[in-house]
């Protein structure tokens, strides 16, 4: 599963001294602006082309906003977003949405990211279409039965399916326009045990078929550790430690992923568990 | 509630289809009663026959065959009238829910979508606007643009259209929040291609059953002005004016106020609960 035997392939995002602060409205005084809250104090990171990278870190610790940044449905204050050479942080959204092909995102929601009022196929056809990609009906199928869903859920609505299927047309929807970057927000959170195995080997199987780099946001360590290639911790906006998953989770450089680590849940039972119980009456 | 009705067969009298059908049978009842007045009315709504002055209905002593909810004091038959009454009910609210709909669901949605600056016009003026006291702006309205049916749809529409938008503002906001707008822009769609073919048909139901409301408010507001002699010219049946009428008679001719008013009610009724009933059968989410 792991690639890093291989050399380094290039970096498809190069990110320098990237910061990001918003405004705390609720602690704003009545006269003069508000106070900043620093949600991103300067990372410089870089993500290598036809990998995945796992970024990980606790509530908060701007791996959401990050991530956003990534896709440019955020702009970031200050630092350079170098996306195949080029700086997309301050680009405008006219100029992004040619590039908006290559960025896709797949949400962590996939019954609030999915609109109630459009069909399956629809929702999947809709972009393809913008990007001249085909867009008919059949397109949607393909890209339907490239995710494990046969052809009659095309005509279905979101609400009619469950978490594991709506997040599947929600990874349709992504890689119908063969994109060159996907970010996976927190995408299995909301699905039960056995979904979210079925959904994370679908998507890493699709990634490697179609060769593309993926952002792997999350706070599951062992998703990460069986998904990724390399890893990002952050910690309230900085990062604590980066590298290829095996050198982070041998040898983390830093007490957050130490802690992280340790939170993971054993697969051994721990019998000692069973002296505490009630004896039955 | 969601449950029973998504499990039992479309025509089984569940809550959702009893505010759906009832109310649409009252609609059928009066649409087909506006739209075929010449040929069901008894008699002509204008006709006055003093001879015949305050006829009671026909179930109680002293009808005359042929007049069945009566005569007014100077002899018009009661029916006929409300069945062209109707008419003009119906008219009026048609196209003056349709423009205060379309106007105000607009300002509320470019409100509720783009913010900043056209949020803060729209909201203050909305603010401003509600300020006033409906009838007496009604009222006003009239009487600067003079009396008349085209007067009286403007006066409802340049009313109510803060209703719309008040309310669409809000749920057009709730909406922007969801994912699937960022999915939108993911891929590649416009702003105003967002708005119109991501955000406005989940708004849709909000504004199916606000139109709803609006017609029947929109009945009552002619019915209101036809009270005070500001709608259309006296002479014709409108159920507001027979109400008018019928007021100075209440103790010895009950029913020339009463039989209008109660075609009025249930108008008004069967609107605000069909809007309802819309909303419940038309939301993929409720169904």
């Amino acid at each position: 599963m792991n690639q890093m035997t291989q050399p380094t392939p290039p970096a498809l995002f190069s990110i320098r001294d990237l910061r990001l602060s918003f405004a705390d409205r609720a602690h704003k005084p009545l006269f003069g602006p508000a106070p900043r809250v620093e949600v991103l104090k300067g990372l410089s990171l870089e993500i290598p082309e036809g990998r995945i990278t796992g970024i990980v870190g606790e509530s908060g610790s701007g791996k959401s906003t990050f991530g956003r940044i990534l896709v440019r449905l955020l702009a970031p204050e200050s630092g350079q977003v170098l996306f195949d050479g080029k700086d997309i942080g301050a680009l405008g959204e006219a100029a992004l949405r040619p590039l908006r092909r290559d960025l896709q995102m797949i949400f962590q929601d996939p019954m609030s990211s999915l609109n109630p009022r459009h069909k399956v196929w629809r929702i999947i056809a809709q972009p393809m279409k913008r990007y001249g990609r085909g867009g008919d009906r059949t397109d949607a199928i393909t890209a339907l039965e490239k995710v494990g869903l046969s052809a009659h859920f095309a005509d279905r609505y979101p609400h009619e399916l469950s978490g594991g299927q709506r997040q599947r047309v929600g990874i349709a929807r992504a890689i119908a326009l063969e994109p060159r970057f996907i970010l996976a927000d927190e995408i299995v959170s909301g699905l039960d045990v056995s979904s979210q195995a079925q959904v994370l080997t679908l998507l890493a199987d699709l990634a490697r078929d179609m060769g593309l780099t993926l952002a792997f946001i999350s706070h599951d360590l062992s998703v990460i550790r069986h998904l990724c290639d390399t890893v990002v911790v952050l910690h309230h906006g900085v990062i604590v430690d980066q590298g290829p998953v095996e050198d982070v989770f041998e040898h983390p450089q830093s007490e957050i992923t130490k802690s992280l680590l340790s939170a993971i849940p054993h697969p051994e039972m721990d019998e000692t568990w069973w002296d505490d119980m009630p004896e039955p009456a | 509630m969601a449950d029973v009705t998504t499990n039992s067969p479309r025509l089984i009298l569940t809550d959702t289809n009893f505010r759906l059908w009832l109310p649409l049978l009252w609609i059928g009842v009066i649409a087909a009663a506006a739209l075929l007045a010449p040929l069901i009315a008894p008699h002509d709504p204008l006709a006055q026959d003093l001879m015949l002055e305050r006829l009671p209905p026909f179930f109680m002593d002293g009808s005359e065959p042929g007049y069945w909810l009566g005569t007014d004091s100077l002899g018009r038959d009661v029916l006929s009238r409300i069945i062209y009454g109707a008419r003009i009910a119906l008219f009026v609210s048609l196209i003056a829910a349709t423009t205060t709909g379309i106007f105000g669901s607009a300002l509320g949605l470019i409100a509720g979508f783009y913010g900043g600056w056209a949020d803060r016009v729209i909201s203050r003026l909305v603010d401003i606007w509600m300020a006033f006291p409906p009838v007496l702006f009604a009222v006003l309205l009239v009487a600067v643009m003079g009396t008349g049916l085209g007067s009286v749809i403007a006066a409802i529409a340049l009313i109510d259209w803060t209703r719309f938008a008040r309310v669409i503002r809000a749920e057009t906001m709730v909406q922007a929040r969801m994912d699937y707008v960022d999915s939108a822009r993911i891929g590649g769609a416009r702003r105003a291609a967002t708005l119109v073919s991501e955000i406005l048909p989940n708004v849709m139901p909000s504004i199916i059953a606000l139109l709803m409301l609006e017609m029947g408010i929109a009945v009552i507001v002619e019915a209101i002005l036809s009270f005070v002699n500001l709608s259309i010219s006296s002479d014709d049946p409108t159920w507001g004016s027979m109400i008018a009428e019928g007021r100075g008679a209440i103790h010895f001719a009950w029913w020339v106020l009463l039989f209008p008013l109660i075609a009025l009610f249930m108008t008004v009724l069967s609107f605000s609960t069909l809007g309802e009933g819309l909303k419940q059968r038309f939301d993929p989410v409720l169904k």
